[in-house]
């Protein structure tokens, strides 16, 4: 019977774990238009957190703040404080490139380079100087593909094309790709949403199985998706952050009426 | 209050299962107070109609169960509506259980039998039965306008039904220590107290799933359960 609500005492709105990050009025803009407001939000480790709400709300927006990708977008401009494990991601003396192995991303459609797919897993600890020699290349390689799921599927063909796999594979493969630099945090903005439900129902195992050794942020549409991967759900609208708490009470007795008119399909 | 749903059929869905839930609580009632009517008025056709009333409560509890699973199956419901449907499942199974309890008292009509001493011992079930349908009554009503505070308050008054549980079986007993001649029709009597209380559990549930449903929280665990007929006559 519990599983369903929490006793009133147990409500919470504090993360389990420590925030492995963490968003302090957080405020991005778009030229002039303002896209997110604010928003304060911790990220746990080694916990998946969901970020959920309409279209335009400001879900890939806050996602890209975590690990600076917004800089790559000339008329973005983050506002607040964006730490990882308590240090500013926005310290002059970061290295962006360090700081974007360290949180890497998977995107919405699976976007392999056009190479074969062990290079496409080796390219990362290749350049990060991961590896020194040929065979610590190979085991990472290797370690990377198991650990995404890929390599029992794929070790007959390492040095065929990664943009011939099928379409889960290929999100797999950009998975094994992110893990490879030893990233400490995932992030995943609609990991699925090009995927049907098979490899879809893979990626969400995956997902479960990476959060042991990651801490996972992955916007979703499916608030099903959002239920079943994650233990904290954060629910933005017009690029306010409404309400964050974990997954459960979020989807059996959210507080807000905004949350709950969009969980329940009632948003006009 | 509450907005509509983008799609209008999960609307009308979720309304049809309240109805059938409000159907199944009218029913629940008359069946209970007919019941006991029948006990003390030794009426075998009435007692007959309860019997067969069963089968329509049986039948209503299978079709809200195949509604809401296929609702969930078809919708996958969240927050207040995924309470609904959950809630609903529970309170038709308290519901159905009301009936076949009911349907217990009616079946022992003709073993009670009828002559003013039958009278007299199963006149102790009829105020049972007066608060136990009030309770259920009030526990329906509320469910329906989704008045938390009666079903809190609704709930706490369980406890009367228990009290007035003990009495009854000490003024049974008293009867069959009067005269052993009475221990036949009394015992049935007894096991018809004893369902009349277990109704009032069934009431209870309904008041915490109501509850539930409409604030998303659990009332606190369970209030201390009083039966003194283990103390008594000894
Ligand atoms: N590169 C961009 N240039 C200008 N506006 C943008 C850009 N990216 C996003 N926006 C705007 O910011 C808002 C939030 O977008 P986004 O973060 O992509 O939302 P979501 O991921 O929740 O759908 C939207 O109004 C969108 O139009
Ligand atoms: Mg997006």
């Amino acid at each position: 019977m519990t599983q369903w609500t929490l006793d009133p005492e147990t409500r919470t709105t504090e993360p389990a774990s420590l925030p492995k990050m963490r968003g302090e009025n957080v405020n991005v803009f778009y030229g002039t238009k303002q896209a997110l407001f604010d928003v304060n939000l911790a990220v746990p480790e080694h916990q998946v957190t969901a970020l959920i709400g309409p279209s335009g709300c400001g879900k890939s927006t806050f996602l890209r703040c975590l690990n600076r990708m917004n800089d790559t977008i000339d008329i973005a401009r983050v506002e607040g404080e964006i730490t990882l494990d308590g240090r500013s991601i926005y310290d002059p003396k970061i290295d962006v490139v360090e700081l974007r192995a360290q949180v890497g991303m998977a995107f919405q459609k699976p976007n392999p380079f056009p190479k074969s797919i062990f290079e496409n897993v080796a390219y990362g600890p290749t350049i990060h100087g991961r590896a020194s020699a040929k065979a610590d290349l190979e085991q990472i390689v290797v370690d990377s593909l198991r650990k995404a799921g890929l390599y029992e599927e794929v070790k007959e063909r390492l040095h065929e094309p990664g943009t011939g796999l099928s379409g889960g594979q290929q999100q797999r493969l950009c998975i094994a790709r992110a893990i490879a630099v030893a990233p400490e945090v995932i992030l995943m903005d609609e990991p699925c949403s090009a995927l049907d439900p098979i490899a879809t129902a893979k990626i969400e195992e995956l997902i479960d199985e990476l959060r042991e050794n990651f801490t996972i942020v992955i916007v979703t549409h499916s608030m099903q998706q959002a239920a079943r991967v994650s233990q904290r759900t954060a629910f933005f609208h017009l690029g306010v952050l409404v309400e964050e708490g974990p997954t459960s009470e979020i989807f059996t007795s959210p507080n807000d009426k905004r949350t709950q008119d969009y969980v329940t399909g009632r948003f006009g | 209050m509450m907005t509509a749903h983008i799609v209008a059929s999960f609307d009308d869905e979720l309304a049809k299962i309240d109805l059938l839930i409000t159907d199944m609580g009218d029913l629940a009632q008359t069946m209970l107070a007919d019941a006991t009517r029948a006990l003390v008025e030794a009426d075998l056709p009435l007692a007959q109609r309860v019997i067969s009333d069963d089968v329509v409560m049986d039948a209503r509890q299978r079709e809200i169960d195949e509604r809401c699973v296929a609702l969930i199956a078809k919708r996958q419901p969240m927050a207040q509506d995924l309470r609904a449907v959950i809630g609903s499942i529970r309170i038709a199974s308290d519901l159905e259980r009301i009936g076949d309890l009911s349907k217990n008292i009616a079946k022992r009509v003709g073993a009670v039998g009828a002559g003013p001493m039958q009278r007299r011992f199963s006149h102790s079930l009829s105020g049972m039965t007066g608060m136990v349908g009030d309770q259920l009554e009030g526990v329906v009503r509320s469910h329906v306008t989704k008045d938390v505070d009666a079903l809190v308050t609704l709930r706490a008054d369980d406890k009367r039904i228990d009290i007035q549980y003990t009495a009854v079986f000490r003024e049974l007993l008293t009867y069959m220590m009067e005269d052993p001649r009475n221990i036949t029709a009394c015992t049935h009597l007894l096991f018809c107290a004893k369902n009349l209380e277990r109704i009032g559990d069934h009431a209870t549930n309904i008041a915490e799933n109501a509850f539930y449903m409409t604030t998303g929280r659990q009332l606190p665990a369970d209030r201390p359960k009083t039966d003194e007929t283990t103390h008594t006559g000894s």
